[in-house]
């Protein structure tokens, strides 16, 4: 904690866009100082999954050799340490995102099940044969595929916000599909495939002005930009633990309070219960009642690390740093000769999704590993998009808290290097 | 760095990746399945003439993918026409031994074709690279899938040997 602090700071040279001394941030993550084929490795596959800052590391080894135990189970010493740090995971989540309530914090495995969560039990109760639902053409398929199952089952309708060749959502569209049936607008907040900011207020006031729900698939969002959910105002927020530099296996369902206790249970079991008898169970209310059998106890609380990490760091800090990356990215790979990059939306994240001439995004990415540069290389799990922009697949390089400019060089001459090799 | 890339990205692979060989729907085709690897959404649809006496009078493809598996199937399409079908699984499992590094100089018996084995070597580069096998066998599990009487190959990540 006190090493994240120490690391805020003006600084000025290569790094300068941001209020963080680089270097410094990227001694707290050990992987970093990898070789891969003998280069220094170039970690630029964040969007992906974040690497693990030695404070989160620390703190899963801590619970583990000081104090690990069962949480809510005993009355024993361990099990109150560990229910403890537990639950202060909670508290650092719900502080994280300003949630009006601890209690509107439910921890999953990570944003799919987080949206899987909401379809089986907000959805199968709330919606019926004709409803709608919204979804944009950008979203990962942990954001569409769940709604087609409830769309089989149910009857409901599946509704698509168009967007532009830039990849910017077109307000307006979306606009003219919201109707008096539309009962919940599932939608990102960045997307992981092209890296544009959605205008996530209007497409939630836009929402609530016909009555619809609004879940925002924040997966991209949350390592990148300071959240409050009660100033965006949404019905549910979801995200993953190990894209903003926690461990995997855990990730964030948050609701409003009011909401969630109005949902039923999605498993069921122990610990999500207050009276079991032969003939009847009563449940808990949130977020217990979403909780059942023993939870990812030590991947929560290396989440509650990240967290602290995140927060110690300042996302307004990190936010400025990514975008100074972004613009010089843009800039730098922009200029590669035959470059062409997917996605230019008036606001995005640090995400560049490019392809380069007729040359297949997987020789890209072949070529690129072996200087040591890792880039994601695919339909980044959102075909639709790739379709969108009659693609098959994209190389994609998203940039984090830890990365440089020099990194961004390193990947430039790594696509130089691609062309030396396919123009022969 | 480069000289095992250059080992993959040999010119032959380039010219075929670029300049694909029997590329298209022929007429008269009687087998064709389609293969698609969902890991890249690359997609290939092989097409087969086979005669009555079970040789291969034409093979041709469709599709998009990367440089290693339009080459391959370019150059699968090549050695296959005037096989048996016998003989294009054999090819098949010699290719496949050779890509996964199992079998560096694999030795194909009972194929009326000496030279067949080493025209695809220059594939061989591919075991360097493990995530890319799949890749050099796309057309391969497709070409076997249409051979079979099937019309949909869809290449299970999991099932492709990557060492």
């Amino acid at each position: 904690m006190s090493k994240a602090t120490t690391a805020v700071e003006v600084l000025a040279g290569d790094n300068s866009t941001a209020a963080l001394d680089v270097e410094r941030v990227r001694q707290d993550f050990p992987i970093l100082r990898q070789m891969a084929y003998g280069q220094p490795l170039v970690y630029l596959d964040n969007a992906a999954s974040a690497q693990k800052p030695r404070q989160v590391l620390d703190a899963m080894q801590e619970a583990y050799e000081t104090y690990y135990s069962n949480v809510h189970r005993g009355v024993h010493h361990l099990s109150q340490l560990s229910t403890d740090a537990f639950e202060a995971a909670r508290d650092k989540v719900a502080r994280f995102i300003n949630a009006r309530s601890v209690d509107e914090i439910v921890f999953t495995r990570g944003g799919t099940e987080s949206i899987n969560l909401v379809a089986a039990t907000y959805g199968r109760k709330f919606l019926t044969a004709g409803d709608e639902i919204v979804i944009s053409h950008m979203e990962h398929h942990a954001n569409i595929v769940p709604w087609q199952m409830l769309r089989d089952e149910l009857g409901v309708v599946l509704k698509v916000a168009p967007i532009d060749d830039d990849g910017n959502l077109l307000l307006d569209e979306y606009e003219k599909l919201l109707s008096p049936r539309t009962r919940l607008v599932a939608m990102t907040h960045i997307s992981n495939a092209l890296g544009t900011v959605t205008p996530i207020r209007d497409i939630i006031r836009l929402a609530h002005e016909r009555g619809a729900k609004v879940l925002v698939d924040g997966c991209q969002a949350a390592p990148h930009m300071i959240l409050d959910v009660q100033e965006l105002d949404a019905d549910f927020y979801v995200f993953s633990g190990h894209k903003m530099y926690g461990p995997t296996g855990i990730g964030v369902l948050w609701g409003k309070e009011e909401i969630l206790n109005d949902m039923p249970p999605y498993q069921t079991g122990g610990e999500m219960i207050s009276v079991v008898t032969l003939e009847k169970t009563t449940f808990k209310k949130a977020p217990h009642r979403f909780e059942a059998g023993t939870p990812a106890i030590v991947e929560a609380i290396g989440l509650g690390a990240a967290v602290d990490y995140l927060t110690g760091l300042g996302l307004d800090n990190i936010h400025a740093h990514e975008d100074g990356l972004l613009a010089y990215a843009t800039q730098r790979l922009g200029a590669v000769p035959g470059l062409v990059i997917h996605g230019r939306a008036k606001e995005k994240a640090s995400i560049v999704s490019f392809l380069m001439e007729d040359i297949h995004a997987h020789d890209i990415g072949t070529i690129v590993d072996r200087a040591g540069v890792a880039v994601r290389v695919g339909h980044h799990c959102a075909q639709p998009v790739m379709e969108r922009f009659g693609v098959a697949a994209t190389a994609r390089a998203s940039f984090a808290v830890y990365n440089t400019r020099a990194e961004v060089d390193a990947l430039a001459e790594a696509l130089d290097k691609v062309r030396e090799l396919f123009a022969r | 760095m480069m000289e095992e890339l250059r080992d993959l990205y040999q010119e032959v692979i380039l010219d075929h990746g670029k300049n694909p060989r029997n590329f298209g729907h022929p007429e008269g085709a009687n087998c064709e399945a389609h293969g698609y690897n969902p890991v890249c959404g690359d997609t290939l649809t092989v097409y087969l003439t086979v005669d009555d006496a079970g040789v291969i009078r034409n093979a041709a493809f469709e599709g998009r993918g990367c440089a290693i598996s339009l080459a391959s199937a370019s150059m699968m399409t090549e050695v296959l026409i005037g096989k048996t079908l016998e003989e294009a699984k054999k090819l098949f499992d010699g290719f496949h031994r050779m890509c996964t590094g199992e079998d560096v100089d694999p030795q194909v018996s009972g194929v009326d074709d000496e030279d067949a084995v080493e025209r695809l070597q220059v594939l061989s580069g591919v075991r360097e690279f493990p995530v890319r096998v799949k890749c050099a066998t796309l057309a391969w599990h497709t070409m076997q899938a249409a051979a079979a009487g099937e019309h949909e190959c869809p290449v299970d990540p999991v099932q492709v040997t990557t060492e």
